[in-house]
């Protein structure tokens, strides 16, 4: 598809688990790869740094072969033009902020700024650019994790790299400053252009960040599109669940609905919805002012219910219950 | 033995406590009768001797140079063990740590069977170069080198294994080669343990007697360090054999000290 961005098919053995991806990714273009714990995205991430081995299949970037399992090609990380930033920081503890930014600039293949007086005036640049000038003569170590995060970004793309991994950064973060780095991350990622791929289970840091949005379950892509699509007319339960809504699927058509148009009974109800399923109740979540019941059964749904109804009913872990949503709440589409 | 752990748990048992304080005496009575005995008046005095200071001099030489050497070779070889995988690795792991077990005069005869004049390295290198090292200033540093690696590169690969690997890779995405990474980032990061072998080891030099005296033989000046020269003059002059070792308690216990921060002082 493109000769300029990333095209690779990766297939990795990892256990019972095997991971067989295709990506194709343009300059500019941010793609975020979402998934439940263990569903194998990092270890793509991990491939397409050179980070591990691919068991077969063809990484290619910018049209130069980085590695390809058939010929036995293989670029070592160091040669790639690309650069990561990991869920942790990991700002060098001994250097200085500024010499954290200077380290890329000295040795990245695509910053072939080779002396350290140019790196470290570039690094200077770069921070002030980003609005953390002030940390620069600081040792990594005194910053907050939240402004670590930020300058590990700055240190990446100041390689001006072809290709921007991105594992989880906003997840090792304090709630209260996860929107800031995630702001802060598409503002530069928004600006990047180089080929940006995003590993997240959070599906915030896809929507703010990604152009298109991958949906990885067990290895495989379950769902693609832009984070429109995908949230609309979700695939799978877990993707559904993800946009936090119901999904309910016959053959090739799709039913979609809010939590809160599901409504639960302790006796069958007498309704005129024509869904109504008898379900058992696995889990209780405070969501807001409400109570996020999830169920089990025929179907697999989440319901919002007020806090009174779950007195009201008893709701507890392992509980029976009704539940019914109304055709007019009810999206439906084909596939 | 914390209060309340002990509370907790029930009596401190007699059983126990009897011979942990006798094994203390055993460890601590013998340095306790050094100082008492020790010729604190004349101390200055002796130690302007000639003999002394040389020996004083030759020791702190040599045992320096020995840990330069082993820094030199015992950084790379701990972090071929710390980093990389071969077969094999856990044999050469093990053969790393035989000096330490080793009788030093056992490593002394060893190391005569391979640079002696009749020995593997030893007969070629007098032949192409006529190079002779036993019983030269050269042998003591090998003498010591070879007792003190061990516990350089024990020391150095387990820093380098409690190092985050993470950084590493880190490194390698910001386009750093291996040896960049390990200039610039590894052993930076491994400084204190690398600080902590370094001492280890050249305290371990400082004190090494059994190889020395096998393979470097005791020449006043050349070869005889402050332990040869503590042992010679426990013959003749046992106040000066004290004051010597008084001086070398010293030095250990300085040591000690100065490793506090890294796992001398671990509670």
């Amino acid at each position: 598809m493109t000769e300029k961005g990333l095209d690779a098919r990766l297939v990795l053995r990892r256990g019972a688990l095997t991971i067989d991806v295709t990506l194709q990714v343009a300059p500019g273009e941010v793609l975020a790869l979402v998934g439940p714990n263990g569903a194998g995205k990092s270890s793509v991430l991990r491939a397409l740094a050179g980070l591990s081995d691919l068991d077969s299949g063809r990484v290619a970037l910018g049209g130069t072969v980085l590695e390809d399992a058939a010929t036995g090609v293989r670029v070592p990380t160091p040669e790639r033009d690309l650069t990561m930033v990991f869920q942790d920081p990991l700002l060098f503890p001994h250097l200085t902020v500024r010499d954290n930014v200077a380290f890329g600039l000295r040795h990245h293949p695509s910053a072939p700024s080779t002396s350290r007086r140019p790196a470290r005036e570039r690094a200077t640049a770069a921070l002030e650019r980003s609005g953390l000038a002030q940390f620069a003569g600081r040792r990594a170590t005194r910053l907050s994790g939240g402004q670590r995060q930020r300058v590990a970004i700055v240190r990446a793309l100041a390689c001006d790299p072809g290709l921007l991994l991105l594992d989880e950064p906003t997840s090792a973060l304090d709630v209260a400053v996860t929107a800031q780095v995630r702001a802060f991350l598409r503002r530069h990622v928004r600006d990047f252009g180089g080929v940006t791929v995003l590993v997240s289970h959070d599906p915030l840091d896809a929507f703010v960040l990604a152009d298109r949005v991958a949906v990885l379950e067990e290895g495989r892509i379950t769902q693609a599109g832009t984070p429109d699509e995908v949230a609309r007319r979700p695939r799978t339960d877990y993707v559904a669940h993800l946009m936090g809504m119901n999904l309910l699927r016959e053959r090739d058509t799709f039913r979609t609905f809010s939590p809160t148009a599901v409504t639960l009974y302790g006796e069958e109800p007498v309704t005129s919805a024509r869904n109504v399923w008898r379900l058992e109740v696995t889990g209780l979540v405070p969501h807001g002012d409400a109570v996020r019941v999830q169920l089990r059964g025929e179907v697999s749904l989440l319901a919002d219910v007020t806090r009174a109804a779950v007195a009201d009913l008893d709701l507890h872990e392992g509980v029976s219950v009704w539940a019914s949503v109304k055709a007019t709440e009810v999206t439906t589409f084909e596939d | 033995m914390t209060r309340q752990g002990g509370a907790a748990l029930g009596r401190v048992p007699v059983t126990l406590v009897v011979p942990s304080v006798v094994g203390l005496l055993l460890l601590l009575l013998p340095l306790g009768g050094l100082l008492l005995r020790a010729p604190w008046g004349t101390f200055v005095e002796r130690l302007g001797e000639p003999e002394i200071l040389d020996a004083l001099r030759l020791s702190l030489l040599t045992s320096t140079i020995a840990t330069a050497v082993c820094l030199v070779l015992g950084v790379p070889l701990a972090w071929v063990l710390a980093r990389t995988t071969f077969r094999g690795r856990g044999l050469v792991r093990a053969l790393v740590s035989v000096p330490l077990v080793l009788p030093p005069v056992v490593g002394g005869v060893a190391l005569l069977m391979v640079f002696g004049r009749r020995g593997v390295l030893g007969q070629w290198l007098d032949d192409a170069f006529g190079i002779t090292v036993p019983f030269t200033t050269a042998a003591v540093v090998l003498a010591q080198a070879f007792v003190a690696m061990p516990f350089l590169v024990m020391a150095v690969e387990g820093a380098l294994r409690t190092a985050d690997p993470r950084y590493d890779e880190v490194a390698a995405t910001l386009g750093a080669r291996r040896l960049v990474t390990f200039w610039r980032v590894t052993l930076p990061l491994a400084g204190p343990g690398i600080a902590a072998g370094a001492a280890l080891a050249w305290a371990r030099a400082l004190g090494e007697f059994g190889a020395t005296i096998t393979f470097a033989g005791s020449v006043p000046g050349v070869t005889r360090t402050m332990p040869l020269e503590i042992y010679g003059a426990m013959q003749s002059d046992p106040d000066t054999a004290i004051m010597l070792s008084v001086i070398l308690l010293a030095i250990s216990v300085a040591v000690l000290v100065g490793l506090r921060g890294s796992w001398a002082g671990r509670t």
